[in-house]
């Protein structure tokens, strides 16, 4: 046995003498801790405590993958069964982050493979995978379970063949909106014959036809399988016979939902739906009319979470259907429901906590269609317990805002998007800065806030003053001057993620920060007024910190994005030519 | 019936400023000889797109005018484009080599019309193309849509700025061209992508409802981009065979256009025939089911009902319809 583990056994006898608990007792208890931030404490009331924490983890969550080096990860915790590590910087959902910048998960493959033989789940989110990689991975790892990417590219359906081949023991495998290349749907017969054990199917993102039989036959032979999302090449009534092979499944993602059925068919697909009686998460739904719906109501009363958001439903549909749902939690929509919809969400949906609305047609600037403040508004009115919102809207008022969080005031996830650029107020022609300030005085817990709109300072102000709980800020286009970034930095308590792209914030504003990023996880700003010099002098100040810059022009001392994050692996050692490290 | 609305990639319609002065906004692309043929009723020759060849310039263009998209460096630089196309989807880069798929039947090889601005569409087009959807952006506001990936800075988006192209190997197709912005709003490429097959579908739900357009896609084998067509304003196969024709330049369906056709909506067997052996592209449309059929098998409301997108097909990949659809005929007769 290890000899620092041992090392108060013997001490442990003489109850007399030792204060301590024996370390068997402490790893048994800290065993039972799942939560990374209460290990995170844990680990720092003193070394035995930090032993007897690294000893018992078996899960390790990685928020910035550059931020530790996979060696230090296998060197403090030696028994991880379970890894989940975030790469690429979050704007790089939305092409701001070049191509090839990084993430790629292969090297901490190649780590734990020689120091995790046992490792089980990985769950990653923004790295670079290739096929390779996962080709590594399922042959490396032996009792390997569950795989999720989300968010990820560099890999293709080759890869999937690769993991369905090699892991016998999977239950997961999870490919979320992912960059995935599409070499067709072989993948899916690469499950051997004996192969059961599978609880997590999702290939929702895939771009085409997987083979449909072999898809029956393995559905029908794993029978926990409990999370089935399929493609939206799968048609309705190939869906029936998955859904009578599968009553037992909790989590359904459909294929696509208009084919010309029989009523036969229809009554078949309806008794299918109310034999699924723990189903409480429904998604897909591809081109999805109301003409069908009728199917779903006998499930539609045990729903919790239900996707629209790739179903271009007009708002009859969705009163035609919410109704039946008086138990959701957790809906989106896309716009195409305009405001009407959003009233039949009002009314029909009270323990609503979750609203993503998406734009169905975000960059046509001549519609002006989608919704509005006042659906907004009709929703927080029936939905008091509403607590997290994501909305695209092309039209917003200070005044719909401040009602909004009076009716709601729980609110810990604010994700308001006006989508055209810097505007203002259509009803009184101000800034937005009342609507924010609403929020965040308001909405005590808030933890997570993106901002749209005219914003100027006073934003900014309001945020660093009165958002004592936020993590997370995401800015675009906001904010007059330097000062505004800096009441943020000043003011935010537990701000661990800052996010801005084109507001006119300089090396003032970066510069004010110095004393606070060691304690966040990163900056990223991009289209700002920072330039070099400020870059380097903030390397230089914090060598904890890793500042990298990608520049748009050689010559030009201005800094096009600069990403800023702690990190205990010092710089980069793969930074591709256009990112330079400071 | 009123003539289609034509809409190029920036959402002009038929534009009625003469030949000799191109709108700012279009770049067109046929050959002299299809210019004069085109129906004039339609004045598509502002909208027409050009499709160039490396080095090429169109001699009528007023410098500067069409590459205002890019900025002029690209003027300069006839090569310079190059850097857009790697990357590209879609075989383009084949177009490019002049390996003829984009060859105009009846053209005399008066390549030298052909504008290269055609090939400014390409990093954007490498995609499912810009017809996507409208745009009203002005040409000198930002182009550098979600595909381009890194460099031009939004804010700066609104000048003529230089682009540096990376390779923009986002898959998917994004109507890039519309966004004024890299990655604004912030949605993530698989909705976008999504989204951008989506809309097509929605609109097509409305048009089952009556409520008066059918926009479905139209691609072309070797095109660089796509367009968009309404099915409501047309009534018979002829009369969308030939708005096709002009708006593609060099899709020849046949006898059809010019003979006009019998007085039933289908083709006849031998009018088929003809199509298949006769011209260098045949036109097939993909039905609710997803499966790629040869237009003009069935009743003109069957089809406008059943169609989801149309693709002219090279002659030689449409070969294996031709037999499916001899049978059809057949025993319609």
């Amino acid at each position: 046995m290890d000899p620092k583990r041992s090392r108060n056994s013997h001490e442990s006898v003489n109850s007399s003498e030792s204060t301590r608990f024996p370390d068997e007792v402490l790893e048994r208890v800290l065993s039972l801790l799942t939560s990374h931030k209460d290990r995170s404490s844990v680990s720092l009331v003193c070394k035995d405590w930090y032993n007897a924490e690294r000893w018992t983890r078996t899960h390790v969550f990685i928020g910035n993958c550059y931020s530790v080096s996979p060696e230090i990860v296998v060197g403090r915790f030696p028994a991880i069964r379970s890894v989940t590590l975030k790469g690429k910087p979050r704007f790089s959902d939305f092409n701001l982050v070049p191509e090839n910048w990084g993430a790629d998960i292969h090297q901490w493959l190649v780590v734990f493979a020689e120091k995790y033989p046992f490792l089980e789940e990985l769950r990653l989110k923004r790295m670079t995978v290739t096929d390779e990689s996962l080709e590594f991975l399922a042959t490396s790892f032996s009792y390997f379970k569950a795989i999720s990417l989300m968010s990820c590219d560099g890999f293709s359906t080759d890869g999937l063949a690769a993991i369905a081949t090699h892991c016998k023991n999977l239950t997961e495998l999870d490919i979320q909106e992912n960059d995935m290349e599409d070499n067709g749907g072989g993948w899916l017969s690469c499950f051997p014959e004996n192969f059961t054990s599978l609880e997590v199917l999702n290939f929702a993102s895939q771009q085409g036809d997987v083979s449909f039989d072999a898809l029956e036959k393995l559905v029908d032979r794993c029978k926990s399988l409990r999370v089935l999302k399929v493609d939206k090449y799968v048609k309705l009534e190939q869906l029936h016979r998955l859904l009578v092979r599968a009553p037992q499944l909790t989590d359904l993602g459909t294929g696509n939902f208009q084919q010309e059925l029989t009523p036969r068919q229809c009554a078949e697909l309806e008794s299918a739906f109310s034999n699924c009686k723990n189903l409480h998460t429904l998604s897909g739904l591809w081109d999805a009319t109301s003409l069908y719906f009728p199917v779903l109501y006998s499930a539609c009363g045990r729903l919790t979470f239900l996707n629209l958001s790739y179903a271009a439903l007009q708002s009859g549909d969705l009163a035609k259907l919410l109704p039946h749902c008086p138990n959701l939690r957790r809906l989106w929509v896309l716009d195409t429901v305009e405001d009407e919809g959003l009233e039949a969400i009002g009314s029909s949906c009270p323990l609503l906590e979750e609203l993503r609305v998406f734009p169905a047609a975000p960059f046509d600037l001549d519609i002006n269609r989608g919704v509005t403040e006042s659906g907004f508004i009709a929703v927080s009115r029936g939905c008091p317990r509403l607590h997290y919102v994501l909305y695209f809207c092309r039209q917003m008022t200070n005044a719909a805002v401040a009602t909004i969080v009076q009716n709601c005031p729980d609110f810990t996830h604010f994700r308001l998007c006006i989508m055209n650029p810097g505007q203002r107020d259509y009803l009184t022609g101000e800034p937005m800065d009342e609507a924010f300030g609403a929020v965040v005085k308001t909405c005590t817990k808030l933890q997570r806030l993106a901002i749209s709109g005219l914003l100027t300072d006073l934003t900014f102000e309001y945020i660093g003053k009165y958002a004592k709980n936020l993590e997370t800020l995401s800015v675009a286009f906001a904010g007059s001057s330097d000062w505004g970034m800096q009441c943020v930095l000043r003011g935010c308590p537990k701000l661990r993620k800052l996010e801005i792209r084109d507001s006119p914030f300089g090396n003032a504003a970066l510069l004010s920060g110095l004393a606070k990023y060691e304690s966040m996880r990163s900056l990223w700003m991009s289209a700002c007024n920072v330039t070099m010099n400020a870059c380097k002098l903030l390397a230089r100040e914090k060598p904890r910190l890793n500042v990298e810059v990608m520049k748009d022009d050689e010559t030009d001392s201005q800094v096009d994005k600069v990403y800023v994050y702690r990190t205990i692996a010092g710089p980069r050692r793969d930074a591709p030519p256009f990112v330079l490290t400071l | 019936m009123s003539p289609p609305l034509v809409h190029d990639y920036i959402g002009l319609s038929e534009a009625s400023s003469n030949s000799d002065k191109l709108s700012s906004s279009s770049s067109s692309s046929s050959t002299e000889d299809e210019k004069k043929s085109n129906n004039i009723d339609l004045n598509l020759k502002e909208t027409e797109l050009r499709l160039g060849l490396p080095g090429s310039k169109a001699p009528e263009r007023k410098a500067g005018l069409v590459l205002s998209l890019f900025g002029n460096d690209l003027e300069d630089k006839p090569n310079g484009f190059k850097s857009f196309v790697s990357g590209a989807k879609r075989a383009f880069s084949d177009a490019i080599d002049g390996s003829g798929k984009w060859v105009f039947s009846g053209s005399d090889g008066s390549e030298d019309d052909l504008g290269k601005s055609g090939n400014l569409f390409s990093p954007r087009s490498g995609k499912n193309g810009l017809m996507e959807s409208n745009i009203t952006t002005q040409p000198s506001s930002c182009l550098a849509g979600p595909s381009v990936r890194e460099v031009v800075p939004p804010s700066k988006s609104v000048q003529e700025k230089k682009t540096q192209v990376s390779t923009s190997n986002q898959h998917g197709s994004a109507p890039a061209a519309k966004a004024q912005v890299v990655g604004w709003p912030p949605i993530r490429s698989f909705r976008k992508n999504t989204m951008a097959t989506n809309s097509t579908k929605s609109v097509d739900d409305d048009g089952k409802s009556g409520s008066g357009c059918l926009y479905v896609k139209v691609s072309m084998d070797g095109a660089p981009y796509l367009r968009k067509v309404d099915l409501k304003t047309y009534s018979n196969y002829m009369e969308i065979s030939s708005a096709l024709e002009k708006m593609f330049s060099c899709f020849t369906i046949g006898p059809c256009s010019s003979q006009g056709l019998p007085g039933r909506d289908g083709l006849s067997e031998s009018h088929l025939m003809d199509l298949l052996h006769g011209s260098e592209y045949v036109l097939t449309y993909e039905d609710k089911d997803g499966d790629w059929m040869l237009v003009g098998d069935v009743p003109w409301e069957m089809f406008t009902n059943s169609c989801k997108r149309l693709r002219i097909m090279k002659g030689s990949e449409a070969i294996g319809l031709a037999p499916r659809a001899m049978e059809k005929c057949k025993n319609r007769n």
